[in-house]
């Protein structure tokens, strides 16, 4: 017990120290990581632990940001109430998709998420007269709380974002470790015997739906007064499907894991376009390698890797949890 | 009434350009149960490899072949040394699939750049019918034409032949299939690339009308997945219906209601799923 409070100490000095001590860029990467890690967090929480893998999930995030740029440039909201109203369109969004989304379950959830997600980027693109269309949304003001402390300081910024990046987690965290976050991990693994129990698995899902899309429309309203600017990539499939990549990127069905897989998208995107323009294509390779390599996340396969250096024998990788073993054929 | 009917022919342009799409999208389904992502990037590789040959022998036909072909290989390389080590796994397979589609998008930006083209309509069918109330561009009835024998086609194929009662027995219970001594995995890719070639000679179909430039994979993937949603999962006759449904009321979306025609279309796909989540034709 004393050594996770040490860890949690150490964790909490680091993120407090970063930019004092790190260049301003390194605290805007580890801004973004917060960002998406939370987005991919709430993924984790359908994906990982209820076993629906959502690949629309940039729609709720989209949906938060563009709700926050609408108000605040066209109709001059305040930020401090631009903020929750974004995260209240996210929840709303989702409660009304979840409504078709969970009637289904499997590959059926997975495309019916996949369309919503495409048709409310559809709407993002082309209703220019509100979204802006192509060009999206520009001038964006500062997250102004009405804080005794101006957010237009970076440092100052990173603070706030940090606050509510760390109340949103441990919301996640209670909520994972809830009964009802373990009905949904029962679900997950055998919903059947679930429903059998008396559980009304049904409204559980639909539960875990909306509360994964208020997180992501966190993270969104988060994004766009960080950002300043939205626009239609933000809400696209490939935004989605990113986010799924950072959930199995850092391990499905761990809470902090999806922060991680972010982390390593974040950085690995800036790395890559200081030395090149074709950043989609060594995305779509990583997509590639993940799934060949290290279905199981980073720590999954740096397990695989070490036991077969210590030639033990191999577990056979799984894709993801509640799946079938991947079969070679 | 001529308003009417001009939206209706262009409607059914486009369902037939759909259908090209949604045949291929919703027969993978049904056979290997992979939710194929890069079946947009399919359409756009397709037109950009007939509009560098159109371009190289100014004929249409080489072109449609070419982009066919060329879809159909890539198809096949896919299907045989990727999916088909992730049998029913969907979640590696959709990650896969997107993967490929980025990296398709980012090479066809690569190599042919990122100005939009458009391909030239073939000779015998530029200009306009008189169909009475209207004149109709020759090109768009004839991609109609195109769209009905392609599903005749592909309902005689899978009706009619051994081959399509062999897809029809792997469609229904693979294991037993394989069990009875069919050699299944040929099939499989046979169908794989049937379906990718299909999306392919999409694309090179639509390219004189639609034109082709980066992104047009993902306007066009959407809609695809909404037909065999509505559709149902696996059912041509569902890609048929669908077809027709989505490229009609897109067509009148975009007429009514320019700015929310994306849309318009999930609505109606909406209404299907809340009464029949697996599609008016699919079976769960």
């Amino acid at each position: 017990m004393g050594l996770r409070w040490l860890g949690w100490a150490v964790v909490a000095a680091v993120a407090l120290a970063l930019p004092q001590v790190l260049p301003l860029y390194f605290t805007h990467l580890v801004l973004l990581t917060m960002i998406y890690g939370l987005s991919a967090m709430s993924l984790d929480l359908l994906a990982g632990y209820t076993g629906l893998t959502s690949f629309g999930h940039a729609a709720y995030f989209g949906a938060a940001a563009y709700t926050v740029g609408i108000l605040t440039t066209q109709h001059r909201v305040p930020p401090a109430l631009a903020f929750p109203a974004g995260v209240a369109a996210a929840a709303a969004l989702a409660a009304v998709y979840g409504l078709l989304a969970t009637r289904a379950v499997g590959v059926y959830f997975l495309i019916i998420t996949l369309a919503l997600g495409m048709g409310t980027w559809g709407l993002a693109y082309r209703w220019s007269s509100v979204t802006g269309g192509d060009n999206g949304l520009p001038g964006i003001p500062p997250l102004e709380l009405g804080l005794p402390w101006s957010t237009s300081d970076p440092k100052h910024l990173y603070y706030l974002i940090l606050v509510i990046f760390c109340l949103a987690a441990f919301l996640l965290y209670r909520l994972v470790r809830s009964p009802f976050g373990l009905s949904l991990r029962g679900i997950r693994e055998s919903e059947g015997r679930m429903r059998m129990l008396g559980y009304n698995t049904w409204l559980h899902r639909y539960v875990a739906f909306v509360v994964a899309g208020t997180f992501a429309g966190l993270a969104g309203s988060l994004y766009a007064f960080y950002n300043r600017f939205v626009s239609p990539p933000d809400l696209h499939i490939a935004a989605s499907a990113e986010a799924v990549l950072m959930v199995i990127l850092g391990g499905a069905g761990t809470l902090f894991g999806p922060l991680v897989g972010a982390g390593i998208v974040v950085f690995l995107r800036n790395l890559v376009s200081a030395y090149t323009h074709r950043w989609m294509l060594i995305l779509g390779v990583v997509f590639v390698l993940t799934v060949m390599y290290a279905p199981q996340g980073v720590a999954g396969g740096a397990r695989a890797l070490w036991a077969r250096w210590r030639g033990r024998a191999v577990t056979p990788p799984v894709a993801g949890p509640g799946k079938e073993p991947v079969a070679e054929r | 009434m001529q308003f009417w009917l001009t939206q209706l022919l262009n409607g059914l342009s486009f369902a037939a350009l759909l259908f090209l799409l949604a045949s291929g999208l919703t027969l993978i389904f049904g056979l290997m149960r992979i939710v194929n992502i890069a079946h947009g990037s399919y359409y756009l590789l397709g037109a950009y490899v007939a509009l560098t040959v159109v371009q190289a022998t100014e004929s249409f036909l080489a072109a449609a072949l070419a982009g066919s072909l060329t879809v159909a290989a890539v198809g096949v390389v896919m299907q045989r040394a990727f999916l088909s080590r992730f049998y029913r796994a969907e979640q590696a397979q959709v990650l896969l699939t997107m993967g490929f589609s980025f990296i398709f998008a980012d090479l066809a930006l690569w190599i042919w750049g990122g100005d939009p083209h458009r391909l030239p309509t073939p000779r015998a069918l530029a200009g306009s019918v008189d169909l009475g109330l209207t004149f109709f561009p020759t090109y768009r009835l004839a991609v109609i034409g195109v769209g009905v024998l392609v599903a005749l086609f592909l309902w005689l194929l899978q009706e009619r032949t051994r081959l399509g009662a062999v897809v029809r027995a792997a469609v229904d219970d693979q294991e037993m299939a394989r069990g009875l001594g069919i050699h299944v995995d040929p099939v499989l890719t046979g169908m794989f690339a049937v379906g990718a070639a299909l999306a392919g000679f999409g694309g090179v179909m639509g390219g004189p009308f639609l034109g082709v430039y980066p992104g047009v994979d993902s306007e066009v993937l959407p809609l695809a997945f909404a037909v065999v949603i509505i559709g149902g999962l696996g059912s041509l006759k569902g890609a048929l219906v669908g077809s027709v449904l989505v490229g009609v009321l897109d067509n009148l979306g975009k007429a009514l209601f320019p700015e929310l025609s994306y849309f318009t279309l999930f609505v109606p796909m909406a209404i299907v799923l809340a009464i029949r989540p697996t599609g008016l034709f699919g079976r769960a």
